[in-house]
């Protein structure tokens, strides 16, 4: 059976010793906000996932949802999990408190998030979009809108959906058919078909809230002709109690690889009742308010995944005896070694926890300069905080989740043959991961928001300012003779960044496949340097804190000093192999007859 | 099980508020792989991780709930120990008690003597109606201190309690004996240790956990009583020996039948 131990005192160093996260406090509504209390909430949203989410992980895979005549049953003990959940205020832990949130920094948000999809991804889908659409209507409803639905969602009395895929459009959502007519009374009528949609039907409350693109009659072709609406399943009364239900049906569940737990809906609209969130024709827009923040989500979501697996992996390293050691006998008074004492399984593990650790620290990063941008008070700090949001998002999504896929397969791997075992929990992991590499917009869709959107913008000013946060580091780790040779290492890595950034702008402005073609490859280039920013400051600070005495034990900073040597030695000259990938250009791929395939 | 004695639930009389102190243990989560340290004498406290002891868990929800239930009232939690005791009485502010008092020192005492007179001399005086502790703490399993105390104040104890309510004045609890279970009446103000079944302790909400961090926390030394009774040794249980694999087959049963009947002994 896996264990889940939530990452709380990791989580302790970066909130309270890596990033300087008592600037927050200077911001209005985050006044009480300290890093000690950050480090304590996660601390006890740490508990919850292992003590209430955790052990109905396993269960919630084994009998997975069920459909009946419309009606979604989700899995036993999933209801009350939920209730507990939502009735501690988490879902509307980063919520504006004018209409129920608890006002935290988002940086909060997407500390529990990893923490919450690590311990049961299934079940963490359900919150997961509400608090998407909370942000959403937010930002673009109008305040009737807001304040007849946003606090029962910050309460997760009520759940939400983004309504987006149909059959014919996925990644193209330019082409979608559903169509939305509008109302005398100011409501439009929304009929349509859409698939793959999450927690679009379940038992968990008595209400579900669609967010839905469709196009008005009016509207231009193309991806500059969607519109958003507000779609419930059950009309909401002027009190607020519920009143018939809508024109909206579950007409299936779909069956899948993995997120058994996770309700994926086909929902049919039949002249349903909805509301414009947002202008007409800018729901696209709209819905990407939405869709960075989940992507982020799912980002974190494979982050917590590999972590999950890793430490499965690790206790059953431990324990497993199996062949000797090559260097000499490890264990004389048993029949063979602790697998732990295998180079190749210290490799994979190292790697696992190199990665977990190293996007740990990317993503408070990315967080912290989330709440920047919403809450600085100089225009200044919000503009270039919003361009690192931006240039790191598609990184963290598709990075994060790729590597979490390869990490929860070395973990299965870890256990040999009992990994491939259900009763080990170790393969469910592998299949929970891998939706995190297509839902979202894939992980290639991401590589080309990078490369044909985030490059390009503003001539390049994102990758200049994150070049210069990454130069500062460098400078800083410089001057300590221990990090040199680390800082050397990311300083190459930076440079072949930047050489990769010149090369594909250049190829891509005479054939855009050139771009399209090393996207990918690209983006995963700069996942490596982006870690290997943040484990080199993990560094810095790590022999800082040991010199000075900081919160935690000196072997804390001992192990981060040795995950670190591993990551820069071990996984960073990837960076090598993807350059000359990249520098190769797309000929061979753009060459290759097609008929041939 | 027979004999079943149902609580009745005779509490129903209106809002006198009550003062409740529960005392709280800091202890290292059960699930942990222990070490002894080098002294030989104590558990080595690299890499464990801490939570209030789980019937002190459920001691705490049971006076909320309580508070709750009667609308007026207020729960304190005492512990005693080192600066990192704040934790544990923190968790117990975030999960709804009222304001908390750490009992400093460096050790905690093995001796619950000693233990219990630093509590005695706090709760004295304080206008509780009811202490509360849990029915022992789940790394030294003494199951003593609470006994101590009751002493120590001239109040009535009951330990064990897996319900519990109080009216004006008085209480009822039921304990769990072999085969069933008695119900006890008591006068207040009273000391009484909780069992498991009574409550599981809530999570802190958001909110509580937010709010702990402005409620006040009395810091005093602890007046700890004469330490009569110290730990000489601890050892870790014998590791079980390795399994043997006789071989495969039919063949082996009869083999197998003898080791079973001569050498375990089991049939
Ligand atoms: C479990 C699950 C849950 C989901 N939840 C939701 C949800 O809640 N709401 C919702 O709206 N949708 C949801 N989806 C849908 C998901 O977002 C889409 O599946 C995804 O965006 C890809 O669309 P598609 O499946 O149509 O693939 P396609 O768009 O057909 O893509 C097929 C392949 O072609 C590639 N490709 C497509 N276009 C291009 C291009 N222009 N250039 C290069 N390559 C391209 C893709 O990367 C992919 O590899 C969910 C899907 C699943 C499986």
């Amino acid at each position: 059976m896996p264990t889940y131990r939530a990452p709380i005192t990791d989580y302790r160093f970066l909130l309270t010793e890596l990033f300087d996260t008592s600037r927050l406090s200077a911001y209005a509504g985050y006044e009480e906000v300290t890093p000690d209390l950050l480090a304590s909430v996660a601390e006890e949203a740490g508990k919850l996932c292992e003590d209430l989410l955790f052990p109905l992980n396993m269960s919630g895979d084994a009998e997975g949802c069920t459909w009946e005549n419309g009606v979604v049953r989700t899995p036993k003990g999933f209801k009350e999990a939920y209730k507990a959940y939502a009735g501690g205020g988490w879902i509307g832990l980063a919520g504006d408190p004018a209409y129920g949130g608890q006002g935290l920094p988002a940086l909060l948000r997407y500390v529990v998030d990893e923490m919450v999809c690590g311990s049961n991804l299934s079940l963490a889908m359900y919150p997961g979009l509400t608090q998407g659409a909370f942000e959403t209507i937010h930002l673009h409803g109008s305040e009737e809108l807001k304040t007849k639905y946003m606090p029962k969602l910050a309460s997760g009395e009520w759940t939400a959906t983004m309504c987006l895929t149909e059959a014919h459009a996925g990644t193209d959502l330019g082409m979608i058919r559903t169509r939305a007519e509008p109302m005398d009374d100011g409501s439009a009528s929304v009929s349509g078909t859409k698939i793959f949609i999450t927690a679009g039907e379940h038992d968990l409350t008595d209400n579900i809230i669609h967010l839905v693109l469709a196009k008005l009659p009016d509207a231009p072709a193309g991806s500059r002709g969607i519109s958003m609406f507000l779609v419930p399943k059950f009309l909401v009364n002027p009190d607020g109690s519920l009143g018939t239900r809508n024109g909206v049906t579950c007409g299936s569940i779909e069956h899948k690889m993995g997120i058994k737990g996770s309700a994926t809906c086909v929902i049919n609209f039949d002249n349903a009742k909805g509301w414009l969130v947002g202008e007409a024709h800018k729901g696209l827009r709209a819905m990407f308010t939405m869709m960075n923040g989940a992507r982020l989500g799912v980002g974190l979501q494979g982050l917590g995944l590999a972590d999950a697996s890793y430490h499965s992996a690790v206790a059953y390293a431990r324990d497993r005896v199996q062949g000797r050691s090559l260097s000499g006998v490890k264990n004389p008074d048993g029949p063979a070694d602790q697998i732990i004492h295998h180079a190749d399984i210290r490799r994979g593990l190292l790697f696992m926890r190199a990665f977990t650790e190293g996007a740990r620290a990317l993503s408070v990063f990315c967080g912290l300069h989330i709440d920047d941008e919403f809450r600085a008070p100089d225009a200044p700090t919000r503009e270039a905080a919003a361009d690192l949001v931006a240039l790191l998002t598609p990184v963290i999504k598709a990075f994060f989740t790729d590597l979490a896929f390869e990490s929860t397969n070395i973990g299965l791997q870890t256990l040999g043959g009992h990994g491939y075992i259900r009763e080990y929990g170790m393969e469910q992991f592998v299949r929970d991961a891998r939706i995190g590499q297509i839902y979202e917009g894939t992980n290639h869709i991401q590589a080309l928001d990078l490369v044909g959107r985030k490059l390009p913008e503003g001539g390049g000013r994102l990758l200049k300012r994150y070049a210069a946060l990454v130069a500062e580091e460098l400078a800083a780790s410089g001057q300590v003779p221990q990090l040199s040779a680390f800082a050397t290492t990311v300083g190459g890595a930076a440079k072949q960044l930047q050489d990769a950034t010149m090369l594909i702008m250049q190829r891509g402005m005479a054939n855009g496949d050139e771009a399209g073609g090393a996207a990918s490859e690209y983006l995963r280039l700069f996942g490596y340097v982006a870690l290997g920013h943040m484990w080199l400051r993990t560094c810095r600070v790590a022999l800082e804190k040991k010199a000075s005495g900081g919160s935690l034990d000196a072997s804390f900073y001992d192990t981060k000093l040795a995950t670190a040597r591993f990551y820069f030695e071990r996984m960073m000259p990837m960076t090598h192999s993807l350059f000359a990938s990249i520098s190769a250009g797309s000929g061979a791929i753009l060459d290759f007859p097609k008929e041939q395939f | 099980m027979g004999g079943t004695i149902f609580l009745v639930n005779f509490f129903t009389m209106g809002a006198a508020p009550v003062k409740i102190a529960v005392c709280i243990k800091r202890v290292p989560e059960m699930d942990g792989a222990f070490k002894i340290a080098a002294s030989g004498t104590a558990v080595d406290e690299t890499g464990l991780k801490w939570d209030i002891s789980d019937f002190d868990g459920y001691a705490v929800e049971a006076a909320l709930q309580m508070t709750e239930k009667l609308g007026a009232g207020e729960v304190h939690v005492i512990s005693l120990g080192p600066d990192v005791v704040q934790e544990t009485l923190r968790k117990a502010l975030s999960m709804g008690c009222a304001r908390a008092t750490h009992l400093k020192c460096d050790v905690v005492p093995f001796d619950p003597f000693a233990i219990a007179s630093a509590l005695a001399a706090e709760l004295q005086g304080g206008g509780y109606d009811l202490v509360m502790f849990g029915k022992m703490s789940i790394d030294s399993a003494n199951g003593a201190v609470g006994l101590m105390v009751a002493d120590l104040l001239g109040m009535p104890m009951v330990h064990g309690c897996s319900k519990l309510d109080i009216a004006a004045g008085a209480g009822t609890a039921r304990r769990e004996i072999e085969g069933g279970g008695e119900l006890v009446r008591f006068s207040l103000p009273a000391v009484v240790s909780i069992d498991e079944g009574i409550a599981r302790p809530r999570y802190p909400s958001l909110k509580g956990i937010m709010a702990a961090k402005k409620k006040p926390m009395d810091v005093k030394p602890a007046q700890l009583g004469p330490v009569r009774l110290t730990v000489q040794k601890m050892d870790l249980p014998a590791a079980r020996a390795a399994g043997r694999i006789l071989g495969e087959g039919a063949a082996v049963v009869p083999e197998l039948v003898r080791l079973l009947q001569q050498e375990a002994k089991v049939i």
